[in-house]
């Protein structure tokens, strides 16, 4: 759906800004996973395609009605333009949109690995995992101390909570697949769950694959519209078919099973994919 | 000489205030639309999505995403760039197939009450006229008229678009007009990188073109700066969105001179009510909003409003009164392919001696 929103508040958090916005209707139909598109500037805004970006938490029922929380990163003039909004600022929304996480029927050990802040839609998925009786256990990466995200709420919610920076500045120095295999052997781990840059979820689902654990991974593609109509968010997936094709990952995805994304492809379209180009004659 | 009506603004809608009175029926040669806004080919996927936003059924058309007669991949990531006012695509025309278009999508569109204009393309000229006659094989009444996109490489002659030559272009054109059922209208779909686009839009009438839809994106690159390589996947893209709707005005306006009886489906960054209008003045039968809907789902109904307020404000009760406007505003005579165009107010009979501004005070009147 798409409501015009307004900003409630702007934080600071490290390197990122989190956006609480008034959007009617749209955490009422929130599940983790779902992300929101949001529009940048006014009517006559010359950027004129949407922004995406995982929900973090939401509220349904708050002092001014349903709220949803966003973590920005302010790389670019539209991110920058949602970082400086200030309350009562309008912002259109149009959500919750994707396919979310699907969550285990029976109580199972769960470990969620986030990098950067795409560890922003964990929260609520630990939350939810917990109230089904699953042991939760977090591990958050990122390249400093600064670009991490949620490591205290992380450490009320799970039964483990593992750092890793590139710099070493907090935690363990490396990256989040250094630790995940121990990570998982000490939790007994029944599933993967795992949200940030593509290298990181190729690297998360490669470790799990490894240890024949099930991957469902949020991906992070350019999107322009969000809502499906552009086609210009699509990575390469393994039907269960067999067969792969170049899907959507703002409809089919973001959350994909870590196996069936074709990593190594990402960026291309491969050879035997359903309606690839005939390659040109010649050597 | 035709006198322009008078600007009487029209207060804001609310439960109590209808919505004004215009007829807003319109036709694209003999297909009947109960108003003049459509979707744009590959800006609305083939209507699901959008579904869920409003009912199909109160676009005056929905145009589908174009498609070829196998499955298509499309190209590489990355397949999208913003730029001013705008966006490059490079998607490459991904899709089902026309036999899974023809089955799953065009029922499913004649369910929800839509009026489908079916796009299709090809990579020859025996694919034009294989998917047109796959897609006559649609249930009846599911294709209210048929898209040829024409600006597709020819693979036969060297990778040449169709659509920038006039024999290619009327090649294409007359396959997918042979193999598509008589009762149903075919509309060209030409590309503004030509030089002089009233010869391809000819050669596409005289080919059997029932209408015309302007404009396809006009092409373009971004470079990335910091890795020093071409932004898409597939190195040059479509340009669309605010940024050519001037280009688009001024194609509709240039082929609507010159053959004012072929129907015009109007399409280039149409965003408000005001930009659908301006299409209309020059000639446009019907409007599509196409990438406005990547920034606002909801726009082709939003456009709809506005442009029937605008209208009402203009003092237009039909819609079609409107289409072309803007030629017969300069009068009998002008040079209206490129006419030295005086500045707008002043089209209002300058008197004869040449004294006064011209300018309408009616047509400026704030204060109603």
């Amino acid at each position: 759906m798409q409501v015009r929103g307004e900003a409630l508040s702007v934080r600071r958090v490290g390197a990122y800004y989190a956006l609480t916005l008034l959007a009617p209707g749209v955490a009422e139909r929130f599940r983790p996973g779902h992300f929101v598109a949001l529009a940048i500037g006014d009517e006559s805004s010359s950027m004129l395609l949407r922004r995406s970006f995982s929900i973090y938490r939401c509220q349904e029922r708050g002092v001014y009605g349903g709220t949803v929380e966003i973590v920005v990163s302010a790389h670019g003039p539209g991110t920058e333009w949602l970082a400086s909004r200030r309350p009562h600022d309008p912002v259109d929304v149009v959500g919750p949109l994707g396919t979310p996480f699907a969550l285990p029927r029976e109580p199972a050990s769960c470990t969620l690995v986030g990098g950067g802040y795409g560890s922003a839609p964990l929260f609520t998925l630990a939350e939810r995992l917990r109230a089904r009786g699953c042991r939760v256990d977090i591990v958050l990466g990122a390249a400093t101390e600064e670009r991490l995200f949620g490591v205290l709420e992380a450490k009320r919610m799970a039964d483990s909570v593992t750092v890793t920076t590139d710099d070493g500045s907090l935690g363990t120095r490396g990256r989040v697949t250094d630790v995940l295999p121990r990570v998982m052997e000490r939790a007994g781990t029944d599933a993967v769950y795992a949200c940030g840059p593509m290298a990181m979820l190729r690297a998360v689902s490669d470790v799990a694959a490894g240890s024949g654990v099930p991957a469902q991974v949020a991906v992070e593609e350019a999107m322009a519209c969000g809502i499906g109509v552009c086609m210009t968010c699509v990575l390469p997936v393994v039907g269960e078919d067999g067969v792969t094709r170049m899907v959507r990952s703002c409809t089919e995805g973001p959350v994909f099973r870590g196996d069936t994304v074709r990593w190594a492809d990402v960026g291309t379209v491969p050879a035997d994919c359903l309606g690839a180009p005939v390659a040109a004659g010649g050597h | 000489m035709t006198t322009p009506p008078a600007v009487r603004p029209v207060l804001p809608q609310s439960a109590d205030v209808p919505e004004p009175e215009v007829d807003m029926r319109t036709s694209l040669a003999w297909a009947a639309l109960p108003n003049p806004l459509a979707t744009a080919s590959g800006c609305a996927a083939n209507g699901r999505e959008l579904s869920r936003f409003f009912p199909l059924s109160r676009l005056g058309a929905m145009v589908t995403k174009s498609v070829m007669l196998a499955p298509r991949s499309g190209r590489p990531t990355p397949r999208m760039a913003e730029t001013p006012s705008g966006m490059l695509n490079s998607i490459g025309l991904q899709g089902p197939g026309v036999d899974a278009f023809v089955q799953q999508d065009l029922p499913w569109l004649k369910a929800q009450g839509a009026r489908t204009i079916a796009s299709i393309a090809a990579g020859s000229i025996d694919e034009y006229a294989e998917v047109a006659a796959r897609l006559a094989l649609a249930p009846p009444g599911t294709v209210t008229a048929v898209e040829v996109n024409i600006s597709c490489p020819n693979v036969e002659d060297r990778g040449l678009v169709f659509a920038c030559d006039p024999d290619a272009a009327a090649a294409a054109v007359a396959a997918a007009r042979s193999a598509t059922d008589p009762s149903i209208p075919v509309l060209a779909k030409l590309s503004p990188d030509v030089t002089d686009i009233v010869s391809i839009a000819r050669a596409c009438v005289g080919a059997g073109a029932d209408g015309l839809t302007m404009i396809n994106t006009v092409l373009g690159m971004v470079i990335d700066t910091t890795t020093l390589r071409p932004v898409l996947g597939g190195v040059t893209g479509g340009l669309s969105g605010p940024a050519i709707r001037p280009v688009a005005v001024r194609c509709i306006w240039q082929v609507h001179a010159a053959l004012p009886e072929v129907p015009i489906l109007g399409v280039g960054g149409v965003r408000t009510g005001l930009d659908a209008l301006q299409l209309i003045l020059a000639g446009a039968s019907a409007v599509s909003v196409g990438t406005t809907v990547f920034n606002d789902p909801g726009a082709p109904l939003r456009v709809l409003g506005e442009l029937r307020t605008a209208l009402a404000e203009r003092g237009f009760e039909r819609m079609r009164d409107a289409v072309g406007y803007a030629h017969s505003a300069l009068g009998a005579g002008a040079d209206r392919i490129a006419p030295p165009v005086p500045p707008g107010p002043s089209l209002r009979a300058p008197s004869a001696d040449g004294a006064g501004s011209g300018y309408d005070e009616t047509a400026y009147d704030e204060g109603r």
